[in-house]
């Protein structure tokens, strides 16, 4: 590709308050949820491996994320940065380098080499973890546009602009912003935070 | 059981190994003793004057030489080093190290050393097919290993042997590492690895000891210790231990092994005099009990030899 | 005669990219102890391996299947199966280091094609012929100990094909000769297929961003804050020794001989191996795409550069390996 790609996302986003980790939590259930629905061959592939928990830390976020690729009991669930949580293994860097990774456009090796990537507690996990969403070839972008449904056309066509990885980051919290929006429209007390994620990912594409 | 004096794996001046050999032969209760340049050819020449008159002496004392070979064979000099001691096969026993050996054997009966991967029954069976009589299992194998094949090598007819002290060979490179350390190439390496008498210690950068570098060869820190684990190694059938000679009193050391291998003292007393010889290295028995081969495993010898 | 260029693939999506990407071979393992490269959630199970021939022959593209770990003492029956699973799936050969294996494969499938791996460490003409009169071996892996005149005078003199590692990890110890894992951490890349076992890899960082990295109870490297890093592979590590801190065994660098491919070429060799099966399929396709082009420039005699620096350990590259100052 020869679109010089973000190395991370701009300062602004890090200091942007954290949407409420208790309205995404649906969302990014859904989201672990469709990945077992579509690629059990990934679930399958970490074996014992999935039973672990996973910090995912985009470091440029405000938010975190614990992950359990189990495909008995998947849990995936944000938790605003410097919350307490468990677990026993941890993936640290810059969502775009995440992202590239996860979608299989750049090699997680060479990332840790560089330091872009910082791994901690269970190495082993690790790899498992980097290894089987590798095979699976997971890409970010479908797995929320999944979950989008009936938005996912309009997502479609803003694709074929701007920075890919960038877009990409931007529209998965987008997605997600949007989605727990609808989640919190069905509850019936709606804070705005759907419309301040729309606006967000408008801007960063 | 035998005790089996292996080669000296450091480079000694010529002297001091013949010197050492010498006393070997004259004091040492050793069945065999194993005789050669193992780790780098460019050594040879230096000791090659001496050998004949140290083997002589050695079986003279009663004990029975065998010939090692290198571990690793590149060049033309390496090649034609393996080659003269391999023409002795037939005569002599003759210890091989790597396949090029092997390929001279021609159905002459002949010793696997350590560097040979014997690790399965079916490897075992082969090389019996093609001669070996006596088997040096490799250093890494655990407890249930060495027992399930020094069972097949019975039933083959070979004899197996545990190496049991000494410095353990881990790794040979292309690449000299005393050289290396020193700044100066392989070929020009002024035969530095002779500053080193039990190789040159390497430690981590938080201090801590961790390996030792003998020329091409990487070694463990730690001193192979298998006094607590001989009584098994016993009753597993196992023929021989192997002693590798460090630069220390090892007259004595074969002694402990000869008393300990003839049921003359415990254990926990052979321990004690192995403990006394205050070596510059710790103990390690890690290997046997399917642990890392650095670890050292005291309490369950302990309580083996309490239940004794 | 071209080269054969032959393709790492750790999981079946990697091996579909190695072959889209021009690969002529792609080596593989099955996911056990049976293969060097046993790490998690690698390797393939038998069905997936029954499906990747399936995609190579379509296109064209061998499969060559890696079972080049030493079988353990009473548990044969495993080696034996992944030998006869392979060789009734259609392998184009099966990769062996263990002479009991090899033994077993070369008497119960005398018509399968077998290559002698890098982990049986053969370096001589006399080994080398060896393996292939007992076994009837067509192929053999050279160890990285080899240097380029050594690799040609070594070819004049042997009856097979010979394959030797143009990019990747580079062992700086001889293959399948090597117990600095098992010192370490009770694991060996002879016995369980891993070198530097990552269940005892484990990185932390100390005051001012300095990254520590250990492997089982010792401290393999560290690494100051933004300085490039490297797998704590042990001989890739920074030690003390002669009262010098240094890389003692080799710097954090990765072979890529891909200026050489004519010398290989006028050298006699075969085939070209790219090292990598635990890398991901990014590594791949880049990798095999940019030597797919080089091997193809050196037919039609065009001159063909790459730039893989960034996928190389510690971002560096050496050929120096086959040069014999490297020593």
């Amino acid at each position: 590709m020869a679109l010089s790609l973000p190395e991370r996302l701009p300062g602004f986003v890090g200091r942007l308050p954290a949407p409420p980790p208790g309205l995404l939590r649906p969302v990014f259930q859904q989201l672990i949820a469709g990945m077992l629905r579509r690629h059990p061959e990934m679930f399958e592939r970490l074996g014992e491996y999935g039973r672990r928990r996973f910090l995912i830390d985009p470091v440029d976020l405000p938010v975190i994320f614990i992950m359990r690729p189990d495909a008995e009991r998947p849990l995936l669930t944000p938790h605003r940065r410097g919350e307490a949580v468990v677990w026993e293994a941890a993936v640290r860097g810059p969502l775009p380098k995440l992202i590239s990774m996860v979608n299989g456009e750049e090699d997680g090796d060479a990332l840790f080499f560089s330091r872009d990537i910082v791994i901690e507690g269970d190495t082993e996990a690790v790899l498992a973890l980097r290894n089987a969403i590798d095979d699976a070839g997971i890409d970010l972008v479908e797995e929320t546009e999944a979950l989008l449904g009936p938005f996912a056309g309009v997502l479609a066509a803003l694709r074929k602009r701007a920075v890919p990885l960038l877009e990409a980051a931007a529209r998965i919290a987008g997605a997600a912003r949007a989605a727990a929006g609808r989640a919190h429209d069905k509850a019936g007390a709606h804070d705005g935070a759907g419309e301040d994620g729309g606006r967000g990912a408008e801007g960063a594409s | 059981m035998k005790i089996t004096l292996g080669p000296v794996l450091f480079n000694w001046p010529a002297e001091k190994w013949r010197d050492f050999y010498f006393r070997i032969a004259d004091e040492a209760e050793v069945d065999a003793v194993c005789l050669g340049e193992v780790v780098c050819a460019k050594r040879l020449p230096f000791f090659e004057p001496v050998l004949p008159e140290v083997a002589e002496r050695l079986m003279a004392a009663g004990k029975e030489v065998i010939f090692s070979t290198l571990a690793l064979v590149m060049n033309k000099a390496e090649r034609k080093a393996v080659r003269a001691v391999a023409e002795m096969a037939g005569e002599a026993l003759v210890e091989i190290n790597d396949i090029s050996a092997l390929a001279h054997m021609d159905g002459a009966p002949f010793m696997a050393g350590p560097f040979i991967n014997i690790y399965n029954e079916a490897t075992l069976g082969f090389l019996a097919r093609k001669g070996a009589a006596r088997v040096c299992l490799p250093p890494e194998l655990g407890e249930e290993a060495i027992a399930a094949l020094t069972k097949a090598a019975g039933e083959l007819g070979v004899e197996t042997e545990v190496m049991a002290f000494g410095r353990m060979p881990l790794a040979v490179s292309a690449r000299c590492y005393h050289a290396r350390v020193h700044n100066l190439s392989k070929d020009g390496c002024q035969f530095v690895c002779e500053k080193d008498a039990n190789g040159m210690d390497l430690k981590t950068l938080d201090d801590e000891p961790f390996l030792a570098v003998n020329g091409i060869q990487t070694m463990s820190h730690a001193c192979l210790n298998l006094a607590g684990e001989a009584r098994a190694l016993a009753e597993m059938g196992v023929a021989a231990l192997r002693l590798s000679p460090q630069d220390c009193d090892m007259v004595r050391v074969a002694g402990i092994f000869r008393a300990l291998a003839d049921g003359e003292i415990e254990p926990e007393a052979a321990g004690r005099a192995l403990d006394d010889l205050a070596l510059p290295f710790p103990f390690a028995n890690g290997y046997f009990h399917g642990k890392p081969g650095a670890e050292w495993i005291g309490r369950l010898v302990d309580s083996a030899a309490a239940r004794a | 005669m071209s080269l054969e260029l032959v393709c790492p693939a750790g999981t079946p999506s990697s091996l579909r990219e190695a072959v889209d990407a021009g690969a002529h071979a792609v080596y593989c393992g099955f996911r056990d102890e049976t293969n060097a490269r046993n790490f998690p959630g690698l390797n393939f199970s038998r069905k997936e391996l029954e499906e990747a021939i399936a995609y190579a022959h379509e296109r064209g593209a061998k499969v060559l299947v890696a079972i080049n770990t030493f079988a353990q003492a009473g548990r044969m029956a495993l080696w034996e199966q992944a030998v006869d699973d392979a060789a009734s799936m259609g392998a184009d050969a099966l990769i062996l280091a263990d002479l009991g294996v090899a033994d077993y494969a070369a008497r119960k499938h005398p018509g399968q094609r077998l290559h002698l791996s890098v982990q049986a460490s053969a370096s001589s003409p006399e080994a080398i012929g060896f393996y292939v009169r007992e076994f009837g071996v067509k192929r053999v892996v050279l160890p990285r100990v080899l240097t380029l005149p050594e690799i040609a005078a070594l070819n004049a003199e042997i009856d097979c094909e010979t394959e030797v590692f143009v990019f990747g990890g580079l062992c700086v110890m001889a293959e399948g000769r090597c117990l600095l894992s098992s010192y370490a951490t009770g694991k060996s890349p002879n016995m369980n297929g891993v070198c530097s076992p990552p269940s005892h890899v484990a990185y932390s960082e100390r005051e001012g961003g300095e990254m520590v990295s250990r492997l089982g109870e010792f401290t393999i490297n560290t690494f100051a804050a933004g300085e490039k890093a490297g797998y704590p592979t042990l001989c890739k590590g920074r030690f003390e020794a002669g009262g010098r801190k240094l890389y003692v065994f080799e710097d954090p660098t990765s072979l890529n001989a891909v200026d050489m491919l004519g010398e290989f070429a006028k050298a006699g060799v075969t085939a070209l191996k790219i090292e990598g099966r635990q890398r991901s399929k990014a590594y791949v396709r880049k990798v095999v795409s940019d030597f797919r082009r080089a091997v193809d420039a050196l037919e039609s005699g065009e001159a063909a550069h790459t730039s893989l620096a960034s996928l190389s350990e510690g971002t560096q590259e050496t050929e120096g390996v086959y040069r014999k100052t490297w020593r």
